[in-house]
């Protein structure tokens, strides 16, 4: 059996601007949409295309997150991954413990590929991916945004400062999705309700034995500083003149 | 004292500018001691240059062929095994060290705090999240702090160090598992997008690839490096390297000058450190007018010529 794991994390839907609560104890998220992290979806679809092609047998989705992560994980459902895993927890796992986290469900379902987002788009940590594979002791390969599949080694190229770079890693191997690696399809209706029945297990931080301890602790949430609105000219002239003044021409 | 571990990123030969920001930021760390550790086939050259950055205790480096392409899963194990005597190791937030900095957190039994925007004490640091959105301040709590340096946030350490170079074999295994095939770098004699102190940018009103070369014109011009938004590189009008926002550049340059870009949230998170910017758009309801410090209602394509002839005319 060809498996491959893929992380979803439930987030603040990335049109949802985010109001720091007054208090400074975090942001509010009362009433406020959630979904799939937007990378997430691209590591998914990159998975389906993979089992699609015949590369893979079977894609697993796994979340670990409060009971309300069952819904994006019945999303990844939706879009056609076979079975998810729930890790329940209410409290906030930093990356380190969902690495290790992720490192018992490896252990446990023995994929040939892990994928992740490549950052998520709250916290913004983008190190789940590179932890995981430092755990594991695999081959990792971020900001993918071409992945070629072989009998035992991948081919990837990933998006970096100077502009693309191409690595060969042996399988297994942890890969981070980065935006152009594909576009997620849309989910149709009749693939929510076939979803409904796909297999969802739930288990708990204790079940896995994963090490969740803390070591980074939030002390304070504030609001950015705020750029203050400019001035408006009229004509290339005066933009030119404005620019002139602050000795930028 | 705090012992502060800088992971120093090159290529070619040359020490990347994203080093000397990251010596500042932990030359910001209270009672500092600054090393930087460069891992290369031959690092003399690069040690070389680290040590000339002002504020530098020691330079030292690792030399190994297999160290001739930065490969996180190659030198993670190797960073992690001389990391014994610091109480910092930091990185800068580039692709470089977003790759291999959370490798080096995992050996050493740590989360990493990512992208260090403030110092607030010995393990106390600020940094963004949802997409700047807001500001949070950690308390790293484990033995050993790694950390990314959101390079945007720091000036660049200045020249005047004379830092001792030594050299070290760490003892460590390296995989075999994760091998360099090539990399395409674009253009390179224009200035670095990260580092540039002008840049300009171009959005989806460009329109297409050729229409993009007329902001390639203007910034060779201004001496400027060219940047996009997402909807640009994602239309195949720029390449991927110039993306800037919440997932490409983050960049701090003196002047930004976007045209035909609206402000996505996740786009004005990249440019939010630039001194001033200049957004030229046609819709005046553009987001990105909220936070030019000069904006322009007006057609780029009727601008960008004139900006050029009055360059000239200047």
């Amino acid at each position: 059996m060809k498996k491959i794991l893929v992380g979803v994390k439930r987030v603040v839907d990335y049109n949802v601007r985010v109001r720091v609560k007054p208090d400074g104890t975090g942001v509010a998220l009362d009433g406020v949409k959630m979904s799939v992290n937007p990378f997430d979806e691209i590591a998914l679809e990159e998975a389906l295309r993979i089992r699609e092609r015949g590369q893979a047998n079977e894609v697993v989705v796994a979340s670990i997150g409060p009971a309300d992560s069952q819904q994006q994980l019945r999303t990844a459902l939706a879009m056609g991954a076979d079975r998810a895993l729930h890790v329940q927890t209410d409290s906030t796992i930093e990356p380190l413990g969902v690495a290790r986290a992720f490192l018992k469900l490896v252990e446990r379902e023995n994929p040939f590929l892990v994928i992740f987002g490549k950052q998520a788009i709250d916290d913004d940590n983008g190190q789940t991916g590179q932890l995981l594979a430092s755990l594991w002791d695999r081959p990792q390969v971020t900001f993918a945004s071409r992945l070629e599949l072989g009998e035992a080694t991948a081919r990837v190229t990933r998006e970096v400062d100077a502009g693309l770079e191409t690595l060969d890693v042996d399988l297994p191997a942890v890969i981070t999705a980065d935006l152009r690696l594909n576009e997620p399809r849309y989910v149709k209706l009749p693939d929510i309700m076939k979803a409904k029945k796909k297999p969802l297990e739930t288990l708990s931080l204790a079940d896995l034995g994963a090490d969740t301890r803390e070591h980074l602790r939030i002390v304070r949430v504030g609001p950015p500083s705020q750029r203050t609105k400019g001035v408006m000219v009229k004509t290339t002239e005066e933009l030119v003149e404005a620019l002139k003044k602050k000795g930028l021409f | 004292m705090n012992r502060i571990l800088v992971i120093a990123e090159h290529a070619g030969g040359r020490l990347n500018p994203s080093t000397a920001k990251c010596v500042t930021c932990a030359r910001a760390i209270p009672q500092a001691e600054v090393t930087v550790l460069v891992l290369a086939a031959d690092g003399a050259p690069v040690a070389a240059q680290a040590a000339t950055l002002a504020g530098v205790a020691r330079v030292v480096h690792t030399d190994n062929p297999a160290n001739a392409q930065p490969l996180a899963a190659v030198l993670a194990p190797q960073i992690a095994a001389l990391a014994g005597p610091y109480s910092h190791v930091l990185g800068p937030s580039t692709t470089f060290g977003r790759d291999l900095m959370p490798r080096v957190a995992a050996l050493l039994g740590t989360s990493q705090i990512s992208d260090i925007m403030a110092v607030d004490g010995d393990r106390r640091f600020k940094r963004p999240v949802y997409a700047g959105n807001a500001i949070v301040t950690v308390e790293v709590t484990s033995d050993k702090i790694v950390g990314t340096v959101r390079v945007a946030s720091f000036e660049a350490a200045p020249a005047g160090g004379n830092a001792a170079v030594e050299s070290a074999a760490p003892a460590a295994g390296i995989p075999t598992h994760t091998r360099f095939v090539s990399v395409s770098a674009g253009k390179s004699d224009r200035p670095d997008l990260q580092t540039a102190s002008k840049v300009v940018s171009g959005g989806r009103a460009l329109g297409s690839a050729e229409n993009f070369e007329i902001l390639y014109r203007l910034a060779d011009r201004l001496g400027a490096a060219v940047g996009a938004s997402r909807a640009a590189v994602d239309a195949g009008y720029a390449p991927n390297e110039l993306q800037v926002g919440q997932t490409g550049k983050i960049i701090s340059p003196e002047l930004y000058l976007a045209f035909g870009i609206s402000g996505a949230i996740q786009h004005l998170t990249g440019i939010k450190d630039a001194r001033t910017i200049v957004a030229v758009n046609k819709d005046s309801e553009a987001p990105i007018f909220e936070v030019a410090d000069i904006g322009l209602v007006a057609d780029l394509f009727q601008v960008v010529p004139e900006l050029e002839r009055l360059l000239g005319a200047g």
